[in-house]
């Protein structure tokens, strides 16, 4: 309950941040909602002995689409993504991942740009970002940096950042058609399986499809099998339901606890991604 | 001025309560919020294996840090302190409070820091290096009841805490054991259920965790400890005694307690180490434990495997049932453990007419924490086993479940039953709510339902369960702290109306229910009466809160107690209005002779009158109070039927409640409003249990579900809207008729959610499934995989 | 050491404070509002609810640092004067609460639920209290709770 000793600077721009960071010598931390850190801290898992608060950076935190790309800063709020009329508009997926992580609070609080950096294998964003192909900005020392968000998750707790850069927005092309399908660990509300898909349809046919998979292995990934059947396929259910069928078989490293074994989880992936999909599908041409 | 409203009666009325609005307003005190000058916090150092021997303890770094004003080590501790003592009059091993040689669960207190704020104590407290040489993990109760893989304690062999222990029919007083009826009604015969069944071990978890707060003062010699607890007298005798005062010397004090679901009867180790160091350092002292510790050291409840045998005919009529009982019970005995599960045996008849029961138990010592009483406690065993062994014989008998019940109930005129195991049923009329909860639930067209919704292709299932329990806790002869409750009644000088009781709430509302039973009782206004409770410097004697006990038995004696002063006051209305004791009423606030409304006292005429007698009637002393003990003849036995519908998702395993009726038989009910949240947090529990609630450790003894990140509690989105009825069959045993209610909810939910899942998997040949049913559980059952 | 001034319940209140010092102890130990409870330490039985600039928040999981030169309402401040908000009254009325211990943190985050949406379904309100834990009701006289506030909000 209790987290040890640490010093704290609130930092008034990304620049100060960096400086702040650099200064620290890689005993510092950022914090922005706090809502992945915290709970570590106060369980002793998790010692910074440095916290840089980039929670009150201006402009850092918004919704916004130009030319059919959507921003979404870092510090923005997962109840302000849930809800936001742009992205529930033009690409649900997002929205609908935002609305499913963690419980209200939590959502109030709660970060894009922090869960995304904390990069918990069971945490909600990531599959959306793949299934976005999202483009993350980071900005460190030397400048901006983007990276693409299947390039970004490495493995448990571990992206591609470094101590001294901070994620400050991303961006990725608005997909009308895509939704987020999750089991929820009851206890946590982590997803113990969770697939975000975004289609581009025409024609009731369907182009191309990511497909984005969470909580089920080490770090998320994209499940490329899935997406290589549905390319050129109907845009209908029981094309969805056919290339979900051995969504699970590739995935490797599966995770595995009281709340599922690996067995478990790869058999929800299908189930999850067959879900996803028709969400998705049911969206497509609206 | 002297004509007064007519007040409603209030007793059987939905009051609201008076305890909310302070609650509501975040000005309610519990421990927590106990602030003195001087105050030290405590923290202790726990052990992080689950068995092992004590090489060395390094305190230096934590003295060394600003702000500690003391660190006690295990040994240092045993020099304030004896062995814990424990409740019951079981054999048991020596309890540390903080262990000095051996540790025996993850969470076992090793050392403990005094500190000046809660930060710097859990910094010492991380300070302290311990060197252990591990031991074996005992984990497996089965395993371990032969010794394997290491004894926990050298003076019981095989792990054997208690038993094997007989009961049921053919068991002597003396323990001699005669097989002959069980032997024959097995061989009479036609049908015989058999089923291993696990009744899973549970974290009580009230949102509270529990905390203590000890003040000492040197130049009073007397003690003072706040405590999280449902019995503030149970604490003070026990701190008394082993800190060698006086119970004159300690007083006792339960502010507002958050929860307790037995977890909070114990007397704990840490309140023994806040006690007895506050008396060492003469500094008042606080400890409030964390939700991490708490899932390690506060008890836990449940977690007994039973081997069940139920005998049959083809039509139905129960011969004989067998249930060979293995309790897991942790490391050590609490103040209750020993005696928990021997209510399980107790309870094995059920609602049934069971004319052959043997019921054998043996306790087991596992490197868990201990369990000990959790709502319910021993019943809730009996009930899921019986109950889940009555549903497979109604499956191999092509039997309505409902009606295969009814066919062995125990009948209206044979109360008081006295069933094989010894329990003494007061009354029950189990087909009337059984009827009621058939009617209530639309028995026949929910499962013409659920036929259709299987013949879908959709699980769903259907589950019954009737149960009967144990309230009012119980005669003297059942508790070692007395079995009674205590009750003081005041008229005031000003004519209003205060009270104590012994039975110190947690939730259950007592200072509302208790306020109408006394406004009732002596015809005043709802707000003339006060309750006190929870300080033992008030409340001149208790029991306290548990064991569905604080209406039965704490009601009647508060009911005794102004039945005494009601009487005493009647005589000085008699002398101040020149009439018969016998012509008087109490109503609207005055004492009034029968048939003549003019010739009327106020209360605060007649209670002026009593405190300033002239002249003193004679035969009367001054003043108008008087206490009572009620010792109850019996505990009561409430009892109902619970009705659920479950769908299980086929694709992820994972269950949803569809549908949750309750109709119980609690007797007469003072507030229909507290009694339904009361059954409405039990149906919760039980319904947790068999859905989201599991503890879980893993083959070395270490916690897998230390937090709420992977123990869940059920949330507001996990229930349907609960449907509930009662009947009404009163005691004869208390002059209230009430039964009790606090534990009824989750006895009979647990077996009928589980019920429900293994109907909904009948097309898969499944016959019985244990909790807690997790998705993947029931994902594996569909996949055509073991249970 | 760090210096804060957080507005609590409309009142400034500046302290010297450890920066690891959590917002509920803040409010809880330097102030006296011990209306915020702690009942777990993974933020999730919301017993520590209050409102950070206007919005539900967990107090145990954010350091009063954070919350420097922010407006937060805690259940202490709830009640207009002797009036008490619909939600207290709601609670009362409908017996949402038994020991009380979770009570505050489920007003709060109530609080939250019915400004983002004033009619809500009981699912919604179902839903809506998924960070907060209550061990005792079963939930059903809460979410009659929550009910009876929003007909009352309405109507008033």
């Amino acid at each position: 309950m209790i987290p040890t000793a640490f010093d704290y600077a609130r930092a008034t721009s990304l620049d100060d941040a960096i400086a702040r960071l650099q200064a620290a010598g890689g005993a510092g931390k950022l914090l922005a909602g706090g809502h992945s850190l915290v709970p570590l801290m106060k369980l002793r898992l998790s010692e910074p002995a440095v916290l840089i608060d980039i929670g009150h950076i201006p402009d850092l935190a918004g919704i916004r689409e130009s030319d059919g790309v959507v921003e979404i800063g870092a510090n923005t709020r997962h109840h302000d993504v849930a809800t936001s009329a742009l992205l529930r508009e033009r690409c649900p997926v997002v929205a609908d991942t935002a609305a499913v992580i963690g419980d209200p609070q939590v959502r109030n609080r709660g970060t894009l740009g922090g869960s995304l950096a904390h990069a918990d294998p069971a945490a909600d964003y990531p599959a959306a970002m793949l299934a976005v192909d999202a483009d993350l900005h980071l900005k460190g020392p030397g400048g901006w940096r983007v990276v693409k968000a299947r390039d970004f998750f490495q493995g448990v707790f571990t992206v591609d950042l470094a101590a001294d850069e901070i994620l400050a927005k991303v961006t990725f092309a608005a997909s009308r058609a895509s939704a987020y399908a999750k089991l929820h660990q009851r206890a946590s509300r982590f997803a113990i399986v969770g697939v975000a898909a975004a289609l581009e349809t025409g024609g009731g046919i369907i182009r191309t499809a990511r497909v984005g998979l969470t909580g089920a292995a080490s770090s998320p990934s994209r499940l490329a099998g899935v997406e290589a059947a549905l390319a050129g396929q109907p845009a209908t259910a029981a094309a969805a339901a056919a290339a979900a069928r051995g969504a699970g078989d590739g995935v490797s490293e599966l995770n595995a606890d009281i709340h599922g074994s690996a067995e478990y989880r790869r058999a929800m992936i299908p189930v999850f991604t067959r879900r996803a999909l028709e969400a998705a599908l049911a969206r497509a041409g609206g | 001025m002297t004509s007064s409203p007519v007040l409603p009666k209030l007793v059987g009325q939905r009051v609201k309560r008076r305890e909310d609005p302070r609650l509501i307003q975040g000005r309610g005190t519990y421990v927590d919020d106990v602030k003195i000058a001087g105050l030290q916090h405590l923290a202790f150092k726990r052990s992080d294996i689950a068995h092992g021997r004590i090489l060395a303890i390094d305190t230096s770094a934590a003295e060394a840090l600003d702000g500690v004003e003391a660190v006690f080590t295990g040994a240092q501790i045993a020099e304030l302190l004896g062995p814990m003592p424990i409740g019951t009059p079981f054999p048991s091993p020596e309890h540390r409070a903080v262990a000095a040689d051996i540790v025996r669960y993850v969470g076992e207190p090793v050392a403990v820091v005094v500190a000046r704020d809660r930060y710097v104590a859990r910094d010492a407290a991380d300070a302290i290096a311990v060197d252990y040489e591990p031991l074996p993990a005992v984990v497996d109760p089965e395993e371990a009841m032969s010794g394997r893989p290491a004894l926990l304690h050298a003076d019981f062999p095989n792990n054997h805490a208690v038993g094997p222990l007989p009961a049921g029919t053919g068991v002597g007083g003396d323990g001699t054991v005669d097989d002959t009826a069980i032997d024959q009604a097995f061989a009479d015969a036609e049908v015989v259920v058999s089923q291993r069944m696990v009744n899973h071990r549970l974290a009580p978890t009230s949102i509270e965790p529990r905390g203590v707060v000890a003040h000492y003062e040197p130049g009073k010699d007397t003690l003072t400890i706040w405590s999280s607890t449902q019995n503030p007298h149970i604490l003070r005798t026990f701190i008394a005694s082993l800190t060698g005062l006086g119970q004159d010397q300690v007083r006792a004090i339960a502010p507002e307690v958050g929860g307790g679901f037995g977890s909070k009867i114990n007397i704990y180790g840490e309140e023994y180490v806040a006690a007895a160091v506050s008396k060492r350092l003469g500094l008042p002292v606080k400890w409030v434990e964390d939700r991490s510790e708490a899932f390690l050291t506060t008890i836990h409840g449940r977690d007994i495997l039973a081997y069940v045998d139920l005998a049959a005919r083809r039509d139905g009529t129960v011969l004989g049932l067998k249930l060979r009982l293995v309790a897991d019970i942790g490391a050590y005995n609490m103040l209750l453990t020993a005696a928990i599960p021997t209510l399980t045996m107790t309870m094995a008849s059920a609602t049934y007419a069971i004319p052959a029961i043997r019921a054998t138990l043996t306790e087991v010592f596992t490197n868990k924490t201990p369990t000990d009483a959790y709502r319910g406690a021993g019943r809730p065993e009996a009930i899921y086993f019986v109950e889940r062994g009555m549903d497979m014989l109604a499956r191999e008998l092509g039997m309505d479940p409902a009606e295969l019940r009814r066919r062995n109930f125990i009948r209206p005129d044979q109360f008081p039953y006295t069933t094989q195991t010894g329990a003494v049923y007061d009354s029950g009329d189990y087909d009337k709510v059984l009827d009621r909860a058939l009617e209530k639930a639309g028995w026949e067209q929910l499962k013409a339902e659920r036929d259709a919704a299987q013949a879908e292709g959709r699980l769903v299932g259907l589950g019954l369960s009737m149960y009967v329990e144990i309230c009012g806790v119980g005669p003297s002869s059942g508790l070692p702290t007395g079995g009674w409750e205590h009750a003081q009644v005041t008229v005031e000088r000003d004519g209003r109306i205060s009270a104590t009781t012994g039975a110190s709430p947690h939730g259950q509302g007592n200072e509302t229910t208790f306020a109408q039973m006394l406004a009732d009782q002596f015809g005043v206004p709802f707000d003339h009466v006060t309750i006190r409770h929870g300080d033992t410097a008030v409340v001149k004697q208790g029991i306290g809160t548990f064991g569905s006990r604080s209406q039965a038995v704490g009601g009647a004696a508060l009911h005794l107690a102004g039945g005494k002063v009601k009487a005493k006051m009647a005589k000085f209305a008699a002398a101040l209005l020149e009439a018969h004791e016998a012509d008087l009423v109490f109503e609207n606030g005055r004492i009034a002779v029968a048939g003549a409304p003019a010739a009327a006292k106020s209360f605060a005429e007649v209670a002026a009158y009593a405190h300033r007698p002239i002249k003193l009637p004679a035969g009367l002393e001054p003043g108008l109070s008087d206490e009572a003990f009620f010792e109850p003849s019996n505990n009561t036995y409430p009892f109902g039927c619970h009705i659920a519908l479950l769908e299980i998702d086929r694709d992820t395993g994972e269950p949803r409640l569809l549908r949750m009726v309750a109709v119980d038989d609690a007797g007469h009910l003072i507030n229909p409003l507290i009694v339904e949240g009361q059954i409405h947090g039990g149906l919760a529990q039980g319904i947790g249990q068999a859905l989201v609630e599991e503890v879980v450790y893993g083959a070395d003894g270490q916690p897998l579900t230390g937090s709420f990140m992977d123990y869940a509690i059920p949330r507001a989105s996990d229930f349907p809207r609960f449907e509930l009825d009662n009947t009404v069959t009163p005691t004869p045993v208390n002059p209230l008729g009430a039964k009790g209610v606090g534990e009824a909810g989750t006895i009979g939910s647990t077996p009928c959610v589980v019920s429900a899942a293994v109907d909904a998997l009948r097309g898969l040949g499944v016959k019985h499934i244990d909790m807690m049913l997790r998705p993947e559980r029931l994902w594996r059952i569909i996949q055509g995989g073991q249970a | 050491m760090a210096q804060v001034s957080i507005t609590v319940n409309g009142k400034r209140r500046s302290a010297d404070v450890e920066p690891r010092l959590l917002l509920v102890h803040f409010l809880r130990e330097h102030l006296n509002l011990t209306g915020a409870h702690v009942g777990c330490d993974t933020s999730q039985c919301g017993a520590c609810t209050v409102l950070l600039d206007g919005r539900s928040a967990k107090s145990c999981t954010i350091f009063a640092v954070q919350a420097d030169g922010a407006e937060v309402t805690t259940i202490e401040g709830l009640a207009d004067g002797d009036r008490l908000h619909p939600l207290q009254e709601g609670f009362w009325e409908e017996h949402g609460l038994q020991c009380g211990y979770c009570t505050p943190g489920m007003i709060m985050s109530a609080v939250n639920l019915l400004n983002d949406n004033p009619a809500p379904t009981e699912q919604d309100i179902r839903d809506g209290l998924d960070g907060n834990l209550c061990r005792c009701t079963g939930y059903q006289h809460i979410v009659n709770a929550v009910q009876h506030a929003a007909g009352r909000t309405r109507e008033g």
